[in-house]
């Protein structure tokens, strides 16, 4: 009795859970990128996979459960053909297929982000993490950003990037920020770094995802289609303050954008 | 027992009961002492000027914590590097007695306070004796973290969550100046200025005030966060307050 009725909760619960997969109950938000599309057909693909192998292991699981589950001993216990050593063999290579066919077929989608050159027109925005908030900073008309000296970052005079616009004439028109702006429909190239240790730069409706890591410079670009305000967030664990490292992304039109950035640059 | 016992016994208790009331008299005379030295005690009153025009100070985004933002969306808050005031006044200089001092004043009293209240700290600039209590309370509805980067005090940092009761702290050396800092909100900047003896902190008028200073020839220091300390000596007369001006040239 208690097999079949496993048998029966398992069928329930596998179908209860394709149906909630299915139906994109718990889904992905809104994705306003050009390359979003990639990576979503990507996990699209990846749950379907995944998805058939699970309902087809839990049916077995069922199946045998229901069949087998309550006879008490009448039926000798059958091991796989030639025991342990060939059945890890073929796990091996099962799943070793499976994973070298995921990652093969998803590097395209990895690649439509990474592998692409950026726009040579995209709008740059250098990005700072560091606990435990993002800064923004805009290279200004002259289209330089000027040189970092983090001897000289002060959170006290807001000097988040240490910028040293009496010696440095690129400096001198930079825009530092505390959100991320940008024009709707216009590439734009993201240069990450950290200030002091790991962090990632997660926007959720952009399909990007990428880890700040201290000492080196990380370029990402992409081109938002969609205006609106979303959630930036750190999803890096780096310390006490991590849960409220988080900034936020305006996208807007480009005339809002102009007005917004010459708001900013007045507040330097 | 008999009558000549008992007169000794009398005489005995006579000197004791004396005794008493001569120490009584004493003790009464030494506080009467004491008393009247603190009511002759001197206090120097001043002002501390900014010659020029203030330095620009950034206005503060604080779009990061939104029930911050909300506080000041009528009136963005700037960094206080300088703070200029009325009159040419200039607002958070520590005047403290850098020279004279016995070496064995008592700290005050009265607790000192920061409050941290619209992603701000308030007062931007406290000063304290060693041994003296502060109270740091947390008015916001977000959590910060205090994080003094003491040198010659050890260094700490805690968390204080919302509605949390207030942190005692109490600092153990005199250390010019600790700056403290929220690691959450990155713009909120403090100092703590730890100094033995009387103290004043100049308010916007660039008015400031050392009570209790005993009669005496001293050397005052002036501490500003951006353009360092100034000194001056003065000389205090019992009952009658001193009066001392600084003046720090903009940079």
């Amino acid at each position: 009795m208690a097999g079949k009725v496993f048998a029966v909760v398992v069928v329930i619960v596998t179908l209860a859970i394709a149906y909630c997969v299915m139906a994109h109950v718990w889904w992905m938000p809104v994705d306003i990128s050009v390359h979003g599309p990639n990576i979503d057909h990507q996990i699209e693909e990846t749950v379907l996979g995944a998805g058939i192998l699970f309902i087809a292991g839990q049916l077995v699981l069922a199946a045998f459960s229901f069949l087998y589950g309550d006879s008490k001993g009448a039926r000798k216990m059958k091991s796989f053909p030639g025991g342990a050593k060939p059945l890890i063999l073929f796990a091996c290579v099962v799943v070793g297929i499976e994973v070298l066919v995921l990652s093969f077929v998803g590097s395209k989608a990895w690649g439509s982000v990474y592998f692409t050159p950026p726009d040579p027109n995209s709008l740059r925005v250098d990005v700072q993490g560091g606990q435990f908030a993002f800064y923004f900073r805009y290279p200004g008309p002259d289209g330089k950003f000027g040189p970092l000296h983090p001897e000289l970052i002060n959170e006290g005079t807001q000097n988040y990037f240490g910028l040293d616009p009496d010696h440095d004439a690129d400096s001198k028109d930079d825009i530092v920020t505390a959100g991320l702006a940008i024009p709707v429909n216009k590439p734009v190239l993201l240069t990450l770094h950290s200030k002091d240790m790991g962090h990632s730069f997660y926007v959720r409706e952009l399909r990007i995802q990428q880890d700040l890591v201290p000492g080196i410079v990380i370029p990402i670009h992409f081109t938002a289609i969609q205006t609106g305000r979303f959630e930036i967030v750190c999803t890096q664990l780096c310390g006490l303050g991590h849960y409220n490292m988080k900034a936020y992304l305006e996208v807007m039109s480009q005339a809002d954008f102009d007005s917004w950035l010459k708001q900013q640059a007045a507040l330097q | 027992m008999n009558d000549g016992e008992k007169n000794s016994w009398k005489t005995e208790y006579r000197v004791v009961a004396l005794a008493s009331v001569l120490l009584v008299f004493a003790l009464g005379f030494l506080h009467s002492g004491r008393s009247t030295s603190a009511a002759s005690a001197g206090e120097i009153t001043g002002t501390v000027k900014l010659d020029g025009a203030a330095p620009h100070q950034r206005a503060i985004d604080m779009a990061k914590e939104p029930s911050c933002a909300a506080v000041h969306k009528d009136k963005p808050i700037t960094t206080e590097n300088v703070v200029a005031g009325a009159n040419g006044g200039l607002a958070n200089v520590v005047v403290y007695i850098s020279q004279g001092l016995t070496g064995n004043e008592a700290a005050s009293s009265q607790p000192a306070q920061i409050d941290q209240k619209g992603c701000q700290y308030i007062p931007h600039v406290v000063a304290v004796n060693p041994g003296q209590h502060m109270k740091i309370l947390n008015s916001d509805q977000t959590s910060h973290n205090i994080h003094p980067q003491a040198t010659k005090n050890s260094e700490w940092n805690k968390s204080q969550l919302s509605g949390a009761p207030p942190l005692d702290v109490v600092w153990a050396n005199e250390e010019i100046s600790i700056p403290v800092k929220c690691n959450i909100h990155p713009w909120m900047h403090a100092y703590i200025v730890i100094v033995k003896g009387p103290y004043g902190v100049s308010d916007d008028s660039g008015s400031f005030k050392l009570d209790n200073v005993p009669p005496g020839a001293y050397t005052l220091t002036a501490w500003q966060e951006t353009y360092g300390t100034q000194t001056q000596n003065v000389t205090v007369a019992a009952g009658k307050p001193a009066t001392v001006s600084f003046t720090f040239k903009a940079k």
